[in-house]
């Protein structure tokens, strides 16, 4: 059977974001995959070496939109992992609440960006609308809706006022019942659970091989997360659990994300339950020479800040590698074997975030071109075929 | 026959998403704007798949050197008349990406820009405003 | 120190006798080994020990290129930073790709943007700039302008 190319992008509204796979398949089976990045590579180690500590984090923030607190708060921490500087206590609750706040704002997005390539655009419409209170709560409490800026060396900028915390419990009751009601009408529908059962599976091996993180290998039965295994913040005070699948397909990412969500309004419920008083920053002057080494559990995994100082304003070097550089490369063991519209899930199954990935910095051999709608409408077709099974 | 042209574009712009190297959070609140808060789909706008397909052109991003040529290609092809917005203070100025290496923004220095809306991210009340005065516009 | 984590130390001291153990603090360790030693004990770490290997950082310095290989002890959280020096005017370095995949793109990126060839490396090609890009630039090191 002759080999022919799919080439998934550069520009797709499947993927928000540029980048170019080159499916490889075999009549109707993806046998390999090809993945060609660099399309949102703007430089940001280049220019971390000439921004001073404060500015740093500003910049930090505009890798990606969607884990906009965790390399801010990944960086703060390999400067004062560095430095040995003291965080206050009550800085601490509070990075922890923000933190916690993102992964429920991004796992909706996922939600509701999965829900659009199966098919399903009410899933999407109301997982981003359930999505709005969350982005209210960050208006309120720091100013914006994305990009919030509440890390900085030594402490938080902001302060949580003790009139705001009955606001936000409020939210997050909301919030709650319609998790609940997601996981309930995701894990009852046949059609859904049809299209994600069994498909993308990443053995446990390769798992780790690859290196991935994040829900992407808590799915897959390896049970790392930076907040059990390293903690920072105030994750070592409170009561939570890590949620670990072992089958490894794309419903059991759903379910990892889905149940993290629950646990994540758990934490911010103890959190403003134990809401120390105190200072919210610890002023620095000058960071001491030497290396330090942060990270943090974004919403897709591991997020590794690497700073070298030697004394001055700035950094000697500045490393960033964010959890989709690793799982994405993964994608190569979970795509094979499957169909094209499978295929197209897969890669968005991982939650990738080129932005992150590149922060550092159209095939024609193929005979056939599919357009990002005739995707979109393969996928769509898949599902109603699966629809249509059941009515019967 | 423009004016036929032009008022079925003022009455309903379907819209094509160009990124080029943006962070993703004016991607983010394009497609929130399409959401039930703020739904601009009951004023006709509408997300479609393929540039020539395409009223409008929402840029996001610094330009960096790997999708320049690409940014450059969507643009002819997309039927004229045609507008761009540029969303976001990446696409209307490089931001703080000057000194890198890789960037090689912002968008007027390519395409013609027709309005630029501001601010990291816009709000999608401010991406909303911006496409109705890139109407008025016309 | 966790228990475990002084006893990889112990080991590792023990079968790499000319590795320098810097102690940061409670959870990070720096050492330091000569470079034809990088892939026996990426071996030893990874395929004996069990560590993943979260990302590599390569540095321009003035007495060379530092790559420090960062793995992560998940049991105990702590890092196990494993420093190499490679001289400028032979930045040369065998892969430790073989071992593992996720090395592959970490490798190809120091290559671009700094220079360092990995001998033995799969696909040893830029992973990140454009095609267009000239291909003895170097962004990251000092000299660059």
């Amino acid at each position: 059977m002759s080999r022919r190319i799919v080439p998934i992008g550069p520009y797709h509204p499947l993927q928000e974001e540029p980048e170019f796979f080159k499916l490889i398949v075999e009549g109707e089976k993806v046998v390999d995959l090809e993945i060609n990045i660099g399309y949102n590579h703007r430089g940001h180690e280049f220019i971390a070496q000439k921004m001073t500590y404060e500015q740093i984090p500003y910049l930090v923030e505009r890798i990606c939109g969607i884990c906009s607190n965790s390399h801010p708060l990944a960086f703060v921490l390999a400067v004062e992992d560095a430095a040995a500087i003291e965080v206050p206590l009550r800085a601490q609750y509070i990075r922890t609440i923000i933190h916690e706040l993102e992964r429920v704002h991004s796992h909706f997005l996922w939600l509701g960006l999965a829900g659009h390539f199966i098919g399903y655009n009410t899933v999407w419409m109301w997982a981003w609308r359930y999505r709005e209170p969350v982005l209210d709560l960050f208006e309120m409490i720091t100013g914006n809706r994305n990009h919030y800026a509440m890390n900085k060396v030594g402490g938080v900028r902001r302060d949580i006022l003790p009139e705001q915390v009955p606001l936000i419990e409020k939210a997050l009751d909301e919030i709650e019942t319609k998790t609940h009601m997601f996981t309930k009408a995701i894990l009852d529908d046949p059609v859904i659970l049809a299209r994600l059962e069994n498909v993308g599976v990443l053995p446990k091996e390769a798992a780790i091989s690859y290196g991935v993180v994040g829900p992407t290998a808590r799915a897959s039965g390896v049970a790392i997360d930076v907040r059990k295994d390293d903690p920072h913040c105030a994750y070592d005070r409170i009561d939570w659990n890590i949620i670990v699948f072992k089958e490894g397909d794309i419903l059991a990412k759903t379910k990892v994300r889905l149940l993290e969500c629950l646990e994540s309004l758990k934490i911010i419920r103890q959190c403003l339950k134990q809401l120390p008083e105190g200072p919210i920053e610890n002023r620095v002057d000058e960071i001491a020479p030497g290396e330090g080494i942060g990270r943090a559990e974004a919403p897709r995994g591991e997020v590794f800040h690497y700073v070298r100082s030697d004394g001055r304003n700035s950094p000697v070097r500045h490393k960033i590698r964010a959890p989709s550089y690793m799982n994405i490369v993964s994608n190569e063991v979970a795509v094979k074997g499957y169909s094209i519209p499978d295929a197209a899930l897969c890669l968005a199954a991982v939650d990738p975030c080129y932005c992150c990935t590149e922060r550092m910095v159209a095939i024609e051999s193929g005979k056939v071109r599919y357009t990002g709608k005739e995707l979109i409408e393969l996928s769509i077709k898949k599902t109603e075929q699966i629809q249509a099974r059941y009515r019967k | 026959m423009k004016d036929i042209r032009l008022w079925g574009l003022k009455k309903s712009p379907w819209v094509f998403h160009v990124a080029a190297a943006s962070c993703n959070n004016c991607d983010i609140e394009i497609l929130a704007a399409l959401t039930p808060r703020f739904d601009v789909e009951r004023f006709g706008i509408l997300l479609v798949g393929s540039p020539r397909h395409a009223d409008a052109l929402l840029v996001t991003g610094v330009i960096n050197r790997k999708t320049l040529p690409r940014v450059i290609k969507v643009y002819e092809q997309t039927p004229k008349p045609c507008l761009v917005i540029g969303v976001g203070a990446c696409s209307c100025s490089t931001h703080m990406f000057e000194d890198s290496y890789n960037v090689v923004g912002p968008y007027d220095k390519y395409i013609p820009v027709d309005v630029y809306i501001p601010g990291c991210p816009p709000k999608p009340e401010a991406i909303i405003l911006g496409m109705v005065k890139a109407l008025q516009k016309l | 120190m966790n228990e475990l984590a002084v006893k990889l130390q112990d080991e590792i001291l023990k079968k790499f006798p000319k590795a320098k153990i810097f102690k940061h603090n409670e959870r990070r360790l720096y050492i330091t080994v000569p470079k034809e030693q990088i892939y026996d004990i990426t071996y030893f770490l990874h395929k004996e020990k069990g560590l993943r290997l979260s990302i590599a950082t390569g540095i321009d310095t003035r007495e060379g290129f530092e790559i420090l290989y960062h793995f992560s002890q998940d049991k105990t959280g702590t890092f196990f930073t494993i420093k190499v020096l490679i001289p400028k005017d032979n930045p040369n370095v065998q892969s430790v790709a073989p071992i593992f995949k996720a090395a592959e793109w970490i490798e190809r990126e120091m290559y671009e943007l700094l220079g360092i060839n990995f001998i033995g490396h799969p696909n040893l090609k830029p992973l990140l700039t454009s095609d267009d890009w000239p291909p003895d630039k170097y962004p990251l090191r000092r000299d660059y302008e």
